[in-house]
């Protein structure tokens, strides 16, 4: 055995006698920056430790499990995924499995967690990676972000577990002591739509209009304050929680140069407007953008998964236009559609957009486009 | 984002994007120019500059003088070669150049004489101070470029064009400004900093002759901050020199770049290369080293026979800047000036390590346009292991010139030269940026160079097909 370690080594080559020495022939440049692709997933995975801390907090134990049962099931497809197209497991060590479970598992609701809907956290981990990556070829080659891909499938199997929004446990110790046992609460932004529902429908028809103007006050009245949504205190996926944090945590990858600061400015700047405008055309219909900003995935999603490199352009205005179409995308169905929530949706939608984005947006070389001979 | 801030708020002149290597340049700053006599036979090739190889002006095996002309070409991309020691020439052999590619020319051995092989004193006319009584406007600019012709003087920064060509007055384009390029942006290089510390004035004069020459107004010195030393020599040796002024640079890669340089001390864009030269916005950059060789061929009627090498990087003993002779071998050189090569290096750089290209064996000679020897340990240089492209945007994020990296380096992997060049391959400065970021050690820059010359191969091709 150790003579054939011995033998493995490679002798130092001779220096001065017997002819020529030779040395390695390679193209330049003979430096590199230390960048990795596991380095850059290993930063992902350590922005979102805080905020997994904090689900921690708000959900306890069921934050944890589904967290675990999301990574497990993404690295199982992975594995999978490597068997079948036949190449090396090395992969698994790149961490971009550890991440697309992860940030399946900020878009869940932690009930999923509780109970013998447990599996569904990994089936959706498994078809995050399986079917959102590996099928198209792994790292580098999905058109769409595995972990919304993922979500996308829980959400068409399990309609109902994946709207099963139970308090968090800071807020259900507060319910308790006001008297009430709530075993569900509703989001923000599913009160906001409610609230919307109701003006438009008191609009709609002026005989009902104080009944329904009294309902949209009594809705309004439970929606919770702008620092609770900040801090993160109600209501909805692991992700969903802290604004605030999920904002420090971006921006921190934003300054390590992970996350690009283009798709989460865009996104943010156009969530802003169109919550002003909409808010000054109906202030009693409509949130104001603050609101908007502090709810929902908004603060996750934008320095999160807006920035997943692969599903979106590499141009860097393509990366604005994405940014600014999620974020229109997600103001849309926010506004307009029948769902609470649209980021997944705008990511999906932008994702399958990506590639029409970065043809229009190839940018021009410094001194102008090669001249044609 | 945040350095260019910070660029902005010390006053530096820099351009848009780019990178931030290591600098490694303390193994040899602060070692002065030697001079170097070789021990061993040299090796001249007739290749030493963009454009056709120069013709043997000698017969093999004949007894040359030093800095007697030896071979020449009537091409107007050429610059003569000259006997860069006293001594007999051999027959002519073929040898591997110290260039991208690992080309193979023919080069003529020489045999340096035992004797007076150099002019006594060599080193200190060479290294002389006292330039200040030569008047540059005493010369006609004809006369400047036809000098500069004679003396075999092409670009020593690397891209060896020669000189005389870029000065030579062109009424359709005239330039106004001679940009003096002292970037030295490339990693362990210390050649043309050693050089700006011990003879600035000849620089000076060079640069004024220059400008003189092509008819330019204004000179622009530009040198990066981490040279304060060499600034502080350069301000002091062009104080009061009509129109020349100096102007530190951000420590940027790769700031020595002409296409950089230019944007980054004039703010003026040069149009796209193949096509675009920075002559087309009325700019000549000239290197500090080719400065110096532009004084001494027009005011001493000295030819570029010798140049600074800077010897460097943990593969060798003594690391150091020796005044070799055009035409020395890698080998004597490191041997004899360098403390030679220890055991654990493993790769030889003819150049810095950012596009410095290797070579095979230490037999190679050193040409006109080598400022460096880099040899390299294995724990100093990068170990490549290409991965998955992850669209993360680092290379386009950092290319100096806007370009896709990725994009074109995938066209040219799936062999789509028309798609490669939809995106601008040709402008491609193979500055190497981008494989310097890639994170999924995608070697960009050697993909995006091997398709440029397959390119030129293809529209050969379909010349010929479009001609029968």
């Amino acid at each position: 055995m150790s003579d054939a370690t011995n033998a493995a080594k490679p002798t130092p080559l001779p220096v001065k006698d017997a002819g020529p020495r030779e040395f390695l022939v390679s193209s330049p440049p003979h430096l590199a920056s230390g960048a990795t692709t596991r380095r850059i997933m290993f930063e992902v995975v350590v922005a979102l430790l805080p905020l997994l801390a904090a689900a921690i907090y708000f959900y306890r134990l069921p934050a944890l499990i589904l967290t675990v049962l999301c990574v497990a099931g993404a690295l199982l497809a992975e594995v999978i995924g490597n068997a079948m197209r036949g190449c090396s497991q090395s992969s698994l060590g790149d961490g971009s499995a550890i991440v697309t479970g992860m940030i399946l598992a900020f878009s869940l609701p932690a009930a999923m967690a509780t109970g013998v809907t447990w599996y569904m956290a990994f089936l959706g981990g498994l078809v995050a990676v399986g079917l959102g990556k590996a099928v198209f070829g792994g790292i580098g080659n999905n058109l769409f972000n595995p972990a919304m891909v993922g979500r996308a499938f829980l959400m068409i199997c399990f309609p109902a577990v994946m709207a099963a929004w139970v308090p968090t446990v800071p807020m259900k110790a507060e319910l308790k002591e006001a008297g009430v046992d709530a075993v569900t609460t509703a989001t923000p932004l599913y009160q906001a739509a409610k609230v919307s529902e109701y003006v438009s429908k008191a609009n709609a028809d002026p005989a009902k209009s104080e009944e329904f103007m009294a309902k949209a006050n009594e809705v309004r009245e439970q929606m919770p304050g702008l620092w609770r949504l900040a801090y993160g205190n109600v209501g909805g996926c692991l992700g969903e929680t802290s604004a605030l944090l999920a904002l420090i945590c971006g921006l921190w990858l934003v300054i390590r140069g992970v996350a690009d600061w283009r798709q989460p400015l865009a996104l943010l700047i156009v969530v802003v407007v169109f919550a002003l405008l909409s808010h000054w055309i109906s202030p009693e219909r409509f949130q104001g953008p603050l609101y908007h900003l502090t709810s929902g995935a908004l603060m996750f999603g934008a320095f999160f998964i807006a920035t997943d490199y692969i599903g979106a352009p590499v141009n860097p205005w393509g990366r604005l236009v994405f940014g600014a179409g999620v974020g229109l995308l997600v103001m849309l169905i926010r506004v307009f559609g029948t769902y609470p929530e649209g980021f997944m949706f705008a990511i999906l939608i932008m994702n399958a957009l990506t590639p029409i984005i970065e043809r229009l947006t190839t940018p021009t070389p410094f001194g102008g486009h090669v001249a044609a001979k | 984002m945040i350095d260019v801030l910070m660029e902005r708020l010390k006053g530096l002149k820099s351009f848009q994007r780019g990178i931030h290597p290591p600098h490694r340049k303390k193994y040899s700053e602060s070692a002065p120019i030697e001079l170097f006599t070789p021990t061993a036979d040299l090796l001249i090739p007739m290749s030493q500059h963009i454009g056709p190889p120069c013709q043997l002006a000698i017969k093999p095996r004949d007894e040359v003088t030093y800095g007697q002309k030896i071979a020449d070409n009537e091409h107007p991309i050429s610059a003569p070669i000259h006997a860069t020691l006293a001594g007999k020439t051999g027959m002519t052999a073929i040898t591997l150049l110290p260039g991208p590619g690992g080309r193979r020319c023919d080069a003529i051995p020489l045999k340096p004489a035992e004797e007076n092989a150099l002019p006594e004193g060599f080193l200190a006319e060479f290294l002389d101070r006292n330039w200040g009584t030569v008047e540059p406007t005493s010369y006609e600019p004809d006369e400047i470029v036809q000098k500069i012709r004679t003396g075999g003087l092409v670009g020593m920064g690397g891209a060896t064009f020669p000189t005389y060509f870029k000065l030579k007055r062109n009424p359709e384009r005239p330039v106004d400004t001679v940009v003096l390029n002292g970037a030295e942006c490339e990693p362990y290089l210390t050649a043309d900093h050693r050089l700006m510390l011990e003879c600035p004035e000849a620089i000076v004069c060079g640069l004024q002759l220059a400008m003189h020459a092509a008819g330019a107004q204004r000179a622009i010195i530009a040198i990066e901050e981490n040279k304060p030393d060499a600034i502080e020599a350069m301000k002091k040796a062009a104080a009061g020199k009509p129109g020349v002024e100096v102007q530190v640079c951000a420590t940027k890669y790769p700031m020595g770049g002409e296409r950089q340089l230019i944007p980054a001390v004039l703010g003026r864009a040069v149009p796209s290369a193949p096509a675009g030269l920075p002559l087309d916005v009325g700019v000549v950059v000239v290197n500090v080293s080719t400065a110096h060789g532009i004084a001494r061929a027009v005011v001493k009627d000295q030819p570029f026979t010798h140049r600074v090498v800077t010897v460097t990087g943990l593969g060798v003993q003594k690391p150091g800047n020796f005044l070799t002779p055009i035409g020395t071998k890698f080998s004597d050189l490191i041997e004899n000036a360098a403390g030679g090569v220890t055991a654990e290096a493993v790769k030889v750089l003819a150049g810095g390590p950012m596009m410095g290209p290797t070579v095979p064996n230490l037999g190679v000679p050193v040409i006109k346009g080598v400022g460096g020897i880099t040899v390299m340990i294995d724990t100093e240089t990068a170990h490549w292991q290409e991965g998955a492209c992850i669209r993360c945007g680092r290379c386009i994020d950092n290319c100096p010139l806007y370009l896709s990296p990725t994009k074109i380096a995938h066209s040219i992997k799936h062999r789509d030269y028309d798609l490669a060049n939809e995106f601008d391959m040709l402008a491609c400065c193979e500055c190497g940026c981008c494989s310097f970021m890639c994170p999924a050690q995608i070697p960009l820059a050697q993909y995006i160079r091997a398709g440029k010359n397959q390119w030129r191969i293809i529209q050969a091709q379909r010349k010929a097909a479009a001609g029968s």
